[in-house]
């Protein structure tokens, strides 16, 4: 019988990032430092977008981390967010998804706050017929809800409890502000949102959408129905400032190159014999200068920008504890889309989301990670794939963006990973 | 009320739902009629007129294509659904179809034995009378379980 090693003689995750502990996707621990390192720490998390709330007193709740937080637009148009804790005895004042209102109470005792987060009402604040009511010198103006900074980037609202962290802009970087660019470019339309539960790691989900590896070879879609995806040029790269956001794009050539390439590599290894009926869902109508297929799109921490073929969607990414995270898929269009256009991206609907022909195994293998480390938290993971090729970016077949990601993490979470999962 | 068509139309659903919690995929687009509408979207969106849906299905092409990839491209874990379907009221429109409404929930089963509420909601359908049998011009699932568990692979 093989004994289970106790230590790992692999470096640990802050070197290069190939090697990270089980213990990270388990650990209570890790989770609290989480919550005050990265949700509450330097990072700008997304809220939703500003279409969804386009009116004076339109609000959302949502949360940063597992902080659960309203954003709203005031009536100067203005957009805010603030904790939805009442500063007086800690309930959450907002208790509706969303709406509209000019103000919010708390229904525990009336509390009542602007749109900004200001505290203006307090019940028998003077008391009642001589009877004593808050002392005296109570301020209103310093009881007010936790306000977060709010910044917006094409549309898209972040917020953040830090207040040494960076202008949005700059957290984005220039790189990847590009890219968001790209499919924010003109005014966009929210179409709704579905939302998907999971049984595993927050973390392990963005690990998922920086692994272009696992695309062909998890997700069988394209393959069964014999769809040629050979002469796709891919595209993997990061942000320029601290590696945690990242880019992958699987760009069209045209036609003649493509069948080229199929001929010189021979790449459809089966022919199942499967075709599809209606091919409509996989048209990609052209949109953008580069012509990709998939633009997937992670702003770290709770942001996948998805656009594949023409369904786009802001996910957002929630945790809910060490082994549970939720997705909320934030449906969009363009304004100008005509009725056409329209319902192209409402049928290419189907390729993403929980029943998505090219996405539904994803949370399925998260959980399979999930499960099959519960006991084994000092083991590692083995991220190595392209790692002796470290300037490559055009290639599909890497881990590089997985091991930027986590060698940021560390960094962010100032810690020895290994130390703290064994602690 | 009209006894011998609510019988009717209560032996569809009953129809339907052992296609689906019976494994017999492969009949379930033989339900619908060509030219149908197929569509799990969540309440949320519904209430709020927004078109987000979870599967949406413009004919029965793609509705057997759904079946294939099931079949043949898409992991996911076995699932085990029993439907249960209630409170069914209907109406008679102008062409001879019927739409009707009724509640439904769905217990999954897993593989380790363990049953869960995996989704509730309502059904609304038109059904015609087309080549001999009743079957489904459009099925829209507007559940209320708006958070879906992992995944959702087989139709509801």
């Amino acid at each position: 019988m093989n004994p289970q090693p106790s230590k790992i003689a692999s470096p640990p995750p802050a070197a290069d990032g190939s090697r990270v502990p089980y213990g990270v996707f388990t650990s209570q621990a890790v989770y609290d430092l989480e919550q005050e390192r990265i949700f509450r720490g330097p990072t700008w998390s997304f809220l939703g977008l500003e279409a969804e709330i386009k009116a004076a007193g339109d609000f959302k709740s949502t949360f940063i981390g597992d902080t659960p937080v309203v954003m709203t637009r005031t009536e100067e148009g203005r957009l805010a967010a603030w904790v939805n804790r009442c500063a007086h005895r800690g309930a959450m004042v907002c208790r509706q998804l969303r709406g509209n209102a000019s103000s919010h109470s708390c229904v525990y005792h009336q509390w009542r706050y602007n749109l900004e987060g200001d505290l203006y009402g307090v019940p028998f604040l003077r008391g009642l017929n001589g009877q004593a009511g808050m002392p005296a010198d109570f301020d209103r103006k310093a009881n007010g809800l936790r306000k977060l900074r709010v910044e917006s980037y094409a549309g898209l609202v972040f917020a953040t409890f830090s207040d040494t962290v960076e202008p949005l802009t700059d957290y984005i970087g220039p790189v990847m502000g590009g890219y968001i660019d790209r499919i924010f470019h003109k005014p966009v339309e929210y179409l709704g949102c579905t939302r998907q539960f999971s049984n595993s790691n927050w973390k392990l989900y963005l690990e998922n959408v920086k692994d272009p590896y696992h695309a062909s070879l998890l997700h069988l879609f394209h393959t069964t129905f014999n769809i040629f995806r050979v002469g796709m040029k891919a595209h993997c790269v990061t942000d320029e400032r601290h590696g945690m956001h990242s880019i992958i794009m699987a760009i069209k050539q045209d036609q003649g190159e493509t069948s080229a390439a199929y001929k010189d590599q021979k790449i459809r290894s089966f022919d199942s014999g499967f075709t599809l009926e209606d091919e409509s869902i996989l048209a990609l109508v052209p949109e953008y200068e580069v012509l990709a297929t998939n633009h997937i799109q992670p702003i770290f921490p709770q942001l996948v920008i998805q656009q594949i073929h023409n369904t786009l969607v802001a996910r957002q990414l929630l945790p809910k504890g060490p082994n549970a995270f939720e997705l909320v898929f934030h449906f969009f269009g363009y304004e100008d889309d005509d009725a056409e256009m329209r319902k192209l991206r409402i049928k290419q609907a189907n390729l993403v989301g929980p029943a998505g022909y090219i996405s539904m195994e994803d949370t399925e293998a998260t959980e399979l990670v999930q499960q099959g480390v519960v006991r084994d938290g000092r083991l590692t993971s083995i991220i190595d794939m392209a790692k002796d090729a470290p300037e490559q970016s055009d290639t599909l077949i890497t881990e590089k963006l997985i091991r930027s990601f986590w060698a940021g993490y560390a960094k962010l979470m100032d810690v020895d990973l290994q130390t703290l999962v064994e602690a | 009320m009209d006894m011998a068509l609510r019988q009717t139309l209560l032996a569809l659903q009953d129809e339907y739902i052992s296609t689906l919690d019976t494994d017999a995929l492969e009949l379930w687009p033989e339900m619908f009629v060509d030219d149908c509408l197929y569509e799990i979207i969540p309440k949320e969106n519904e209430d709020l007129g927004l078109p987000a849906p979870v599967i949406y299905c413009d004919s029965k092409a793609m509705l057997r294509d759904r079946v294939v990839s099931l079949r043949n491209a898409n992991i996911f874990q076995p699932v085990v659904y029993r439907h249960f379907f209630s409170g069914l009221s209907f109406q008679v429109g102008g062409d001879g179809c019927i739409e009707m409404w009724s509640s439904y929930l769905v217990i999954n089963t897993s593989q380790l034995g363990q049953s869960t509420v995996y989704q509730t909601g309502r059904y609304h359908d038109v059904v015609v009378q087309a080549e001999g049998r009743w079957r489904f011009r459009s099925k829209r699932v507007i559940y209320d379980t708006s958070r879906i568990q992992t995944a959702l692979a087989i139709p509801i």
